[in-house]
């Protein structure tokens, strides 16, 4: 079939409109021009289709041709997506850099986003004649030293396997011909997907299991579950990038999908040059090889930035689908929300709240959809998840605004950054008054389960002693701290001590940037033994100064410090912390008793 | 093909002229216009169909008329001509050259927008620069490739800051060609002189290029000024390898010349009646700074903006912050107390202080100090509000000891002198000898070894008893 080929009759900034494209389809990729841009049609009235064009627009002209390539907006998947660095619509920065020696984007290029020549070890996990089904494991290869990638079936294919090959490949031989009710199905490692149709799964399960992101305030406070979804709101500087960094560091995912949606350049490429060098605490190798980037920075084409975050979902269901973990993280929603108004503004859509169109909170919420624990496609029921971390860029840090307000709907952590803690340093800066993780009572049960039923109730009461500080400071505030009863006063010091001996978490620091459940539990149950006992010694005639002024409460403070192979120390330190508060206790202490 | 004329000018709005029945027009094309009195214009196409374009007049519609107005699509974006004269050279904000000089040479011709850089191929900037300026240096240190902004207000000492940074500047690992590059966007002829005559002193004017759209020049203008420069600061930086410090001032005059174009057109507004694209706008220049991978030069900026009302979450500080790598904010209440320069540093940020500094880079205590002023002088700031309401009689032993550090930190720390170029180990031991304010027990973001090393304990001759008994107890 001849392609549909129309003609440019309006430009305005990335919007391009064209006549004579009757037979396209919504959402379907276009050529625009003589430079063959790549566009996509997000409205069609009779033969004109209004296109939005993922590159920059200048020097087009009405009257150039615009060219239909008949598929929606697809992505490649494959082995060779780990490690990779891709824009918007999945082009590859690296090959861009190199096909074109330039330090610049350029237009009009198209780049395959897999390697075409590279060879791959395929070991077939089924055998000639073995019935199979969408989702079913066709062989596996070792696509990094960290991923094993496995050959599903594609949704919609499913017979008997007519032949199988064992050996290396390129994305593009022929592996297996499956053998269908009516027709014989050619299968190769690369496949496509569009990106704006979600990827099957078998059956979807609840969040039940935490991921672990060693993040303290995280993960005792406010923890998130594998396949939730967590957003982290804040004005400039607040510390949301740094978040999102610390995440894809540090989760314990097994993949890592990282959106730099119309943010800084450099931020990638801080990624780009730090992750290779960093070790993940579990397996000891770089961090890297188990990671996918996306970047379509704030100077690059707006339409594309739109793309992204659903290139980047796209790719992480499709790990997901091999029975992985994946945690994606998107640094900003807002810049795609942005995105999405400055389209929806050229398209002279009717605006709903200050300019986004009315479609946004659908929008965000099919986006969130998305995460999610599920039993993935095929006979062995393995399960997958997807967990999806969004940060969002209030303007004034006013979280009115329509993108905080249709993202709190939809997610189930907020992890609210508060300006004037990071203006002290307190970083990470997540209020712990405002925020919430509706995972707690579930992940609660799991962590009581390996700490003895502890946990549930150290967090509880930090929790508790961290609100009655807010109480008590007002009371300050109002009349003073001599209103404060002694007891009242070590509340204060013990909830000074969780706020800068606990939650502060420096994320620059070779150590304290990452702590285990073991140290964070450890760190927790000393502050609070300390406050126990400290209220214990207070009751029977201690001094609060005496109390205060203990060697131990140093060693609290460097607690953070120690490393992950000595948290037999932390042990140790609660022993010493009954020790020292224990002998300021006066000798007869029955003169309190009474 | 010659270009072609036309005489169809319809609807004239604001900044905007519509000319009809064209051919061939493309997307963001140079127009230019001749009035009948024989004065040339230029323009920009901001939207076309297949009979219409529509242009935007950088020096606006007055005087064009209907009838005798002719517009030429010159068929190219507005480029400049660059080679290596262009330092030491003073253009308008339409790139024409406005010292009496000769036109450029032009080795090539440059888009004046760019093309975004492949996040791929830039070098992450980390090369400490050294301002010369303790707020800066010690507690916001800038590196080379870096965009950090400076928020300020009307009335402000922000050009003597900008100025004295261009001054200052020096990277500790010795000489290497630096160039200036600075565009006027509306500001007063004063003030541009300033520079200029600063420069002049120095001797920078030499490797300075100056773009100037002054107050009374055409506000549509501005619009090009910024990208003029940028263009010209690429040049510099990676063709002829040159370490280029660009100084944007002021950014505000800059987006409300954007607005003005917005609403002419009629476009659904975002916040405050800025368009919605104002952040990709400004995100296509300000990207526009850094470091490329196998290039040895740089752009660092400097952008100034002033915030109406002084409110950080009006829409051009905030959409600002949220691109640039931190920010200088510049304090009211400083400035009237007469510190100069009034860096407010509580909400001052450099996000790419971290690779920058250190052993090696300015000294292994510097990141630990730096949070530990951060956080103390954050401390001292809350005792001294809570003392204006309940008195002073409230406050505990240490919140008076953080009190009088945040007190003596804005007199010795921030406060310094136009001319004042201290060199980064005199920050920080500056900071380390204010820090011995506190009770050492209290310094809980720095490393003992560091404590142990640079905390020079020192009794002052202080009136407040309570002081020396906090100084004393760390002795
Ligand atoms: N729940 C909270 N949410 C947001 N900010 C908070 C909260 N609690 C405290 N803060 C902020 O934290 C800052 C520091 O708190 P605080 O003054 O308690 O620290 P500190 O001075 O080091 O300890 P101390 O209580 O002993 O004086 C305060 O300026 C306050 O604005
Ligand atoms: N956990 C942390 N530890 C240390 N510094 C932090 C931490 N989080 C944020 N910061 C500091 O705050 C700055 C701004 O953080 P960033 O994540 O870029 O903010 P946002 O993305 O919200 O604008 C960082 O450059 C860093 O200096
Ligand atoms: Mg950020
Ligand atoms: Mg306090």
């Amino acid at each position: 079939m001849a392609n549909i080929v129309g003609v440019i009759s309006r430009i305005s900034g990335p919007l391009v409109v064209a006549s004579g494209m009757s037979g396209t389809s919504m959402y379907e990729v276009v050529r625009v021009g003589e430079l063959g841009l790549v566009g996509e049609v997000i409205e069609l009235k009779g033969d004109t289709a209004s296109i939005q064009v993922y590159e920059e627009t200048s020097g087009l002209k009405p009257g150039e041709p615009v060219v239909a390539t008949g598929a929606p907006l697809s992505i490649e998947l494959g082995p060779g997506l780990i490690e990779q660095i891709y824009d918007g619509i999945q082009r590859p920065l690296n090959i861009i850099e190199s096909e074109t020696q330039s330090p610049y984007i350029p237009r009009g290029i198209t780049l395959p986003a897999l390697d075409r020549e590279k060879k791959w070890d395929f070991e077939p996990r089924v055998k000639a004649g073995e019935d199979v089904e969408p989702g079913a494991i066709l062989g596996v290869i070792r696509e990094t030293v960290l991923v094993e990638h496995r050959v599903i079936l594609p949704p919609g294919i499913s017979g008997k396997v007519k032949d199988i090959k064992s050996g290396t490949f390129t994305v593009e031989d022929v592996i297996t011909v499956i053998e269908g009710d009516d027709c014989a199905h050619e299968v190769r490692m690369l496949q496509r997907w569009p990106v704006r149709q979600p990827r099957p799964v078998a059956r979807r399960l609840p969040p039940v299991v935490p991921l672990l992101t060693g993040q303290r305030v995280i993960d005792t406070f406010f923890p998130i579950a594998r396949g939730g979804t967590a957003c982290v709101p804040g004005p400039f500087g607040s510390g949301k990038t740094v978040i999102q960094h610390q995440l894809a560091k540090w989760a314990d995912a097994e993949i890592v999908v990282y959106i730099g949606c119309g943010e800084r350049g450099n931020e990638m490429t801080d990624v780009l040059l730090e992750f290779p060098e960093l070790e993940d605490p579990r397996t000891g190798e770089p961090l890297m090889k188990r990671t996918i980037l996306i970047a379509n920075t704030s100077n690059m084409p707006v339409a594309a930035r739109e793309a992204s975050v659903y290139t980047g979902i796209t790719l992480a269901e499709y790990y997901r689908d091999m029975g992985y973990s994946v945690a994606l993280m998107a640094d900003s929603t807002s810049r795609w929300a942005e995105a999405l108004r400055e389209i929806s503004g050229r398209l002279e859509e009717m605006p709903g709240e200050e300019g986004y169109p009315a479609y946004l909170g659908t929008r965000l919420a099919s986006f969130y959809e998305r995460a999610g624990r599920a039993i993935c496609l095929g006979k062995d029921q393995r399960e997958g998840s997807i967990t999806v971390i969004g940060a969002v860029s209030p303007p004034g840090g006013d979280l009115s605004e329509p993108v905080s307000q249709n993202t709190l709907r939809v997610t189930k952590a907020f992890w609210g950054l508060d300006a004037n803690l990071a203006y002290q340093r307190h970083f990470p800066a997540i209020n712990w008054l405002d925020s919430y993780s509706l995972y707690v009572d579930r992940l609660g049960e799991y962590w009581d389960e390996r700490y003895d039923g502890e946990w549930s109730t150290l967090r509880t009461e930090a929790m508790s002693i961290l609100e009655d500080e807010d109480r008590l400071r007002e009371i300050v505030r109002l009349v003073g701290i001599d209103a404060l009863s002694k007891e009242e006063r070590l509340l204060l010091e013990t909830a000074k001590s969780l706020r800068e001996d606990f939650l502060h978490q420096n994320a620059f620091h070779e150590i304290d940037t990452y702590a285990s459940m073991d140290k964070q539990f450890r760190m927790l149950r000393n502050i609070l033994t300390f406050h126990h006992v400290a209220t214990e010694a207070l009751k029977r005639g201690a001094q609060l100064k005496d109390v205060t002024e203990l060697e131990v409460r140093d060693k609290i403070t460097r607690m953070r410090y120690i490393d992950e192979k000595e948290l037999e120390t932390l042990d140790a330190l609660e022993e010493e912390i009954k020790a020292q508060v224990g002998q300021l206790v006066p000798a007869e202490d029955d003169i309190y008793v009474a | 093909m010659l270009p072609k004329e036309y005489r169809t000018i319809n609807n004239l709005s604001g900044p905007l002229m519509m000319v009809e029945k064209v051919t061939d027009v493309r997307y963001d094309e140079l127009v230019e216009i001749e009035l009948s009195s024989g004065e040339k214009r230029r323009g920009r196409v901001l939207e076309v169909t297949s009979d219409m374009a529509l242009v935007q007049v950088f020096e606006g519609t007055t005087g064009i008329d209907v009838k005798t107005t002719k517009a030429t699509f010159l068929g190219k974006v507005l480029t400049l001509p660059v080679s290596r004269d262009i330092l030491g050279r003073a253009f308008n904000g339409r790139g024409d050259p406005i010292d009496g000089g000769v036109p450029i040479l032009p080795e090539k011709r440059l888009d004046v927008n760019g093309y975004p850089m492949n996040p791929y191929s830039r070098d992450y900037p980390s090369e400490f620069i050294q301002t010369g300026i303790s707020t800066i240096d010690g507690m916001n240190p800038l590196v080379r490739g870096q965009k950090l902004p400076v928020f300020s207000g009307s009335g402000m000492p922000h050009n003597n800051i900008a100025a004295q940074i261009a001054r200052q500047s020096t990277v500790l690992s010795g000489q290497e060609t630096f160039a200036v590059v600075f565009a006027a966007m509306g500001i007063t002829f004063e003030e541009a002189s300033f520079f200029m005559e600063d420069f002049r002193r120095t001797g920078a004017i030499e490797r300075t290029v100056m773009f100037l759209n002054l107050a009374d020049d055409p506000a549509i203008e501005r619009i090009m000024t910024p990208r003029l420069a940028l263009t010209c600061a690429e040049y510099l930086a990676f063709d002829l390898d040159m370490h280029v410090l660009v100084i944007l001032t002021d950014m505000t005059n800059y987006c409300e010349a954007l607005r003005e174009i917005s609403a002419a057109r009629k476009e659904v507004p975002g916040r405050r009646g800025y368009p919605g694209y104002l952040y990709t706008d400004l995100a296509t220049m300000y990207e526009r700074a850094g470091r490329l991978k196998g290039k040895s030069g740089s752009i660092t900026q400097i952008p100034i903006l002033s915030m109406p009302e002084d409110d950080k979450t009006h829409p051009i500080p905030d959409l600002t912050g949220y691109i640039t790598e931190g920010q200088i904010i510049l304090s009211r209440s400083l400035h009237r107390k007469g510190i100069y320069p009034p860096v407010d540093v509580l909400p001052s940020l450099s996000r790419l202080k971290d690779k920058g500094i250190g052993a090696g880079k300015t000294r292994e205590d510097h990141a630990d100090l730096l949070n530990q002023l951060f956080a103390a002088y954050a401390r001292g700031k809350e005792a001294k509000e809570l003392a204006t309401i309940l008195g002073e009689g409230a406050l505990t032993e240490e919140d008076k000891a953080f009190a009088a550090f945040s007190d003596a930190f804005e007199d010795k720390y921030v406060r310094q002198g136009e001319y004042e170029n201290r060199s980064i180990e005199e920050t920080l031991d500056l900071g380390w000898e204010l820090l011995t304010l506190i009770p050492t027990r209290e310094l809980k973001r720095v490393r003992d070894a560091y404590i142990e090393k640079y905390l020079k304990p020192k009794i002052k001759q202080d009136n407040e008893g309570e002081v020396k008994e906090a100084v004393a107890q760390n002795a």
